[in-house]
């Protein structure tokens, strides 16, 4: 973990094999990218990024002819956050970040205009903006989330009713900016979502970044963050609840690239129901430049019935011996009986007792979201999912 | 008058072992207003009896029965038993991540009572309970048992016994670990809810100790599964000097 040794030619992988086999990418942030869909071939779920997810269920988002217009946004007037619409070719468009996949790319080369969220001011707002309506046709969106120099705002971005939507998020946090970013995702039944988000983090800025997964047939959201400049912070936060049919999948890469960064990552899900299914990879990597890097990432899975699946799979690369801290962990467990029976013991009923279990198990996550009114409207939610609506 | 009684009980535990007999022909009858402590040898069942009293599933009932005030007890739920007015004041109780002490005892008391508890008196009645038991107030907004020590999980035990006011309370090995003086903490919670609800207690421990601060009505010595002798307070006074050496411990285990 804290070997300083440069890589050499000799390092088996790092250059490739003379009968010009597959040599897999070394390191995370050297992945192929490009904002071009062309440039990626046609996904056929063996590739890494995809292989456990099910390809088969939006070959349309990744491989066919999205709708790149503009969708139906509502959201409330908030001071210090103005919502406009920008040109392809404004600057802030891929500058936090390009496509590492082709349902990513195919997005990006399709959408017409980006949305621009644009926080300004020192004092805390909380600004929804909200998606439907937007159909069960292939979508192409692009949002840019833009936080001036020092200013302070909880961004949500809601996504309710049907959706077949591919997109990408960028999220610009300005130095010394304090920003929260919760992507909700509450689709309908039938609706599929697969979003990237990247996130570029400035010098002494903090990042709080939000994913919670409840509604929808299959929902993959991918957020990276770039701690790009000394002192960035980023709190990454997710929280999921598969039912039976359900494909809820996010993987989180954190790349810190400068001095004294701090990276937190926690997500818990939850699981109930024939067939739900949950994906949830971590990549941490931590380079060269990166000295004084305090990072942690975890993985809690709750099964709550047979005939679920969770996948848990953090990563941790490490190119500098001067860090102060990086560690990961991943359980994935059964809902303990234990908890039920002393529940029970104290004249609980069962039903009501489970549900005090699987909440506490994710209220951690919902009690860090910093706004009473959304941790009521979520802790709603998960109450819902349990009652089986 | 409540009474609890317990006829011929056998029960078996599943093991790795295969089935296992832990009970073997238990005989009690407790009143309403008595405290019975159980005491015996390591593996002699008595926290089977406990868990088996309480419902928990790991333990099967093969013969016998359990009577409350003539109600089959054994037909009950675990939470039906509590509702019906059984206590168990775990030996090991388990953390609850993310439910507070406050939520919890709340959700409880709802449970049993059938209805809320009016919002004044019980934030009241657990801030004076809390403080008879010596915990401190930020002990409300702490996760159930998260992070307690073994002095702080059994008060907590004690605090629900007093606040949801059961009938008949099993206290299993409530004693152990406790130092002197939570030990007093613990026994006086205890004396003050059979002062306040004349609950029928079952008090199982391994050792004397206890029996200074809670003064025991009957003393049932269990050995091998069985109650091997009972007598009144004098019983255990004895087995403070002897032990349990004269039960022929080692000769009951072996005949299994």
């Amino acid at each position: 973990m804290t070997s300083t040794a440069m890589p050499t030619a000799e390092q088996h992988g790092l250059v490739a094999h003379t009968d010009g086999a597959f040599v897999p990418v070394q390191t995370r942030s050297e992945r192929f990218r490009s904002v071009n869909v062309d440039d990626f071939a046609p996904v056929n779920g063996r590739e890494h990024e995809w292989k456990l997810s099910p390809v088969a269920a939006f070959a349309d988002l990744t491989g066919g002819e999205l709708d790149g217009s503009r969708p139906t946004i509502e959201t409330t007037d908030v001071a210090g956050v103005a919502i406009s619409w920008i040109a392809r070719t404004d600057a802030r468009i891929g500058s936090a970040g390009i496509p590492e996949e082709r349902a990513s790319a195919n997005a990006w080369s399709t959408f017409g205009e980006s949305l621009l969220v644009s926080v300004t001011g020192e004092d805390e707002k909380v600004a929804v903006i909200t998606r439907s309506g937007l159909g069960s046709a292939p979508r192409a969106a692009h949002t840019v989330i833009e936080a001036a120099p020092f200013s302070r705002a909880l961004i949500v971005l809601r996504g309710i009713g049907d959706a077949r939507l591919s997109e990408n998020v960028e999220i610009l946090v300005g130095e010394g900016a304090s920003l929260t970013v919760v992507s909700l995702q509450e689709w309908s039944d039938d609706s599929v979502h697969l979003a990237s988000q990247f996130a570029r983090l400035s010098r002494d800025s903090f990042l709080k970044h939000i994913v919670v997964s409840l509604g929808g047939k299959v929902v993959r959201v991918n957020p990276s963050t770039h701690l790009a400049e000394q002192g960035a912070d980023i709190e990454a936060l997710g929280l999921y609840f598969a039912d039976a049919g359900q494909h809820l999948e996010q993987q989180v890469f954190v790349h810190h690239d400068a001095p004294h960064t701090k990276s937190r990552v926690t997500y818990k899900g939850a699981l109930q129901g024939s067939g739900a299914r949950t994906v949830w990879i971590g990549d941490v990597l931590i380079g060269q430049k990166a000295t004084g890097t305090d990072s942690y990432e975890q993985n809690r899975n709750l099964v709550l019935t047979d005939g679920t699946r969770a996948d848990s799979v953090p990563n941790l690369e490490i190119e500098t011996g001067d860090i102060a801290g990086a560690g990961h962990a991943s359980a994935t467990g059964r809902f303990d009986d234990e908890q039920l029976f002393y529940l029970m013991a104290r004249g609980i009923r069962e039903d009501e007792a489970r549900r005090l279990v699987v909440r506490g198990f994710l209220t951690e996550i919902v009690q860090k979201i910093g706004s009473p009114e959304l941790e009521a409207r979520l802790n709603a939610a998960v109450e819902a999912e349990l009652q089986g609506n | 008058m409540s009474v609890l009684e317990i006829k011929n009980l056998h029960v078996n535990v599943e093991t790795d072992q295969g089935t296992r007999e832990i009970l073997r022909g238990v005989d009690l009858v407790i009143n309403k207003g008595e405290i019975h402590a159980i005491m015996g040898p390591n593996g002699s069942g008595k926290s089977t009896l406990a868990y088996t009293i309480a419902g928990h599933p790991k333990y099967t009932v093969v013969q016998g029965e359990i009577l409350l005030d003539g109600e089959n007890v054994l037909e009950m739920t675990v939470d039906e038993r509590a509702r019906a007015g059984l206590f168990l004041a775990m030996q090991y109780p388990v953390e609850i991540p993310g439910v507070t002490v406050t939520n919890f005892l709340r959700t409880a008391k709802t449970a049993i009572d059938g209805q809320a508890p009016s919002v004044r008196t019980w934030v009241k009645d657990v801030r004076e309970s809390m403080s008879n038991l010596k915990m401190d107030k930020a002990f409300a907004e702490r996760n159930v048992n998260e992070g307690f020590s073994g002095g702080e999980k059994k008060r907590n035990e004690i605090l629900q016994l007093e606040l949801l006011k059961p009938n008949f309370a099993v206290l299993d090995e409530t004693d152990s670990g406790l130092d002197v003086d939570a030990l007093k903490v613990v026994s006086e919670g205890v004396n003050r809810a059979m002062a306040s609800t004349g609950l029928g207690v079952l008090l199982i421990t391994h050792y004397t100790r206890i029996l200074r601060y809670i003064k025991p009505d009957f003393v049932h010595v269990f050995v091998a599964g069985r109650i091997a002798e009972q007598g009144g307070p004098e019983l255990a006074d004895r087995l403070e000097e002897e032990g349990y050496d004269r039960y022929n411990v080692a000769e009951a285990a072996a005949a299994e």
